[in-house]
């Protein structure tokens, strides 16, 4: 791991949604070590700053890329590269989903808007190595059509059960409306054997680990990703906290047995 | 009987409850697009999904019927018909083939001024619908799948 940025070009821009891109990247010159899936980097955007972007393709699954959605300056910033940019990286950071620890189980991925993205590496490491787990379910929520990523990938995954549900379906939707955690009564996965990976934002993550939970998966195998703003990512700033964890060294993957308090604690 | 819908059921209605309002209903399927009512209508049955999938829309004048939900095996299509004025609140339409349990409002009805103890547990069972489906309503209005801090203050 480094702690300075070293330069990656961009190799290719793929526009997912109006405000969302897939960046693939190269480095110019020694590459960072491997991310795992469920890490991020410090992307820094010359000229506007840098900003924690997890992994949404490692090199095992395709290269290195990121999906980014502009909110605010830099992410607009790298959301405007083209291909041929220079883009700062430094990495890898933070605890990944260890699929590992799922072997042998029936695995439940649960998404939420562009928590999709994360996970993505997640899902295609676990659908090539079908033998090594039990059923493999992805469920997936969006606000509309149109904020769906990945798309036209999702639907060629060989699993078990993929369902997409929307809150604001357009004329040409057919699928289901609703919350994400409607989509949990339609994936036969069996609970007590069952470890699921939960990333979107926390209203989503708290409301799918609550289901998940009363439907009997453990607590310790509800693993979420939880975001807070980063600075250092080394865990000396502190501007990650979350009650006693520095979320950029202790997560950001962490499971619900310990997310469920901190998250229900009205102000930290 | 599958059994997510043995359990949907079984969580709110008691075995013997339960067996006494399957044995009321009768089987029927519907193509896609078969509209199974419209709101403002008699609300005169209701449904239990089988297999498929149907929408819950509203009717807004002017427009195509907005859907605000889907509903899958094992859920309860329509609550209208427990409660006076057995006006169908929203419509509801066969998005894909749908199997379902169809059951006679008047005759549930019967069968629970009949029996107080079967119409406390339906009317119980009905009404934690209502609420899951309340609440399920109210979180979506956060805007669940947009950016983590939207439904605050910006
Ligand atoms: C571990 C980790 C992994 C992440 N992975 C990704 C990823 O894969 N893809 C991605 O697009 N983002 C990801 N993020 C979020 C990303 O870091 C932020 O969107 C980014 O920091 C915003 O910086 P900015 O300078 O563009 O906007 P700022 O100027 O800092 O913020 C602009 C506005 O957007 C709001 N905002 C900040 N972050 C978000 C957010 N995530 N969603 C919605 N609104 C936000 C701010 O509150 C503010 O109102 C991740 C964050 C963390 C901590
Ligand atoms: S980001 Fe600085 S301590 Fe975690």
């Amino acid at each position: 791991m480094t702690d300075v940025p070293v330069p990656y070009r961009v190799v290719a821009r793929r526009p997912e949604t109006a405000d969302t891109v897939t960046l693939r990247l190269e480095p110019l010159g020694a590459p960072l070590d491997d991310f795992a899936p469920g890490q991020f980097a410090m992307v820094h955007c010359f000229g506007r700053g840098e900003i924690p972007v997890s992994v949404s393709s490692v090199p095992a699954t395709g290269g290195l890329a990121h999906t980014i959605r502009a909110v605010g300056a830099v992410s607009a910033g790298l959301c405007a590269a083209r291909a041929g940019d220079v883009l700062g990286v430094r990495g890898p950071y933070g605890v990944g989903w260890e699929l590992e620890r799922a072997r042998g189980r029936d695995v439940v991925v649960v998404a939420g808007g562009i928590g999709l993205a994360p996970l993505r590496p997640l899902i295609l490491r676990a659908l090539a190595e079908p033998a090594a787990y039990g059923r493999i379910d992805v469920l997936i929520g969006a606000r509309s059509p149109a904020e769906l990523i990945s798309r036209r990938e999702i639907e060629r995954w060989p699993t078990a059960y993929t369902g997409v549900t929307v809150d604001r379906p357009d004329r040409e939707w057919r699928g289901d409306v609703g919350l994400v955690t409607t989509l949990l009564d339609r994936a036969e996965f069996a609970p007590a054997r069952t470890t699921a990976f939960v990333c979107g934002p926390e209203p989503m993550i708290r409301a799918t680990a609550r289901d998940l939970a009363f439907r009997g998966v453990p607590r310790d195998r509800i693993r979420v990703s939880l975001e807070r703003n980063m600075r250092c990512a080394t865990g000396h700033c502190g501007h990650c906290q979350l009650g006693p964890l520095l979320l950029c060294r202790a997560g950001p993957v962490v499971g619900w047995d310990e997310a469920e308090r901190l998250l229900s604690v009205r102000e930290l | 009987m599958p059994p997510s819908i043995a359990l949907r059921v079984h969580h709110a209605l008691p075995a013997e409850h339960r067996d006494r309002l399957l044995r009321v209903a009768r089987e029927v399927s519907f193509p896609p697009g078969t509209r199974l009512f419209d709101e403002g209508g008699h609300a005169d049955r209701f449904w239990i999904v089988r297999d498929g999938t149907a929408a819950l829309d509203l009717h807004v004048p002017g427009r195509r019927a907005p859907v605000v939900e889907t509903l899958g095996v094992g859920d309860l299509v329509g609550w209208s018909w427990l409660y006076e004025p057995f006006v169908w609140r929203l419509g509801a339409e066969a998005v894909t083939p749908v199997g379902a349990y169809e059951f006679d409002a008047v005759a549930v009805r019967l069968m629970c001024l009949d029996d107080a103890e079967f119409g406390r547990a339906v009317e119980h069972w009905v009404g934690r619908v209502l609420a899951h489906r309340l609440q399920a309503a109210r979180t979506r209005l956060l805007d669940l799948y947009g950016p983590h801090n939207s439904g605050g203050a910006r």
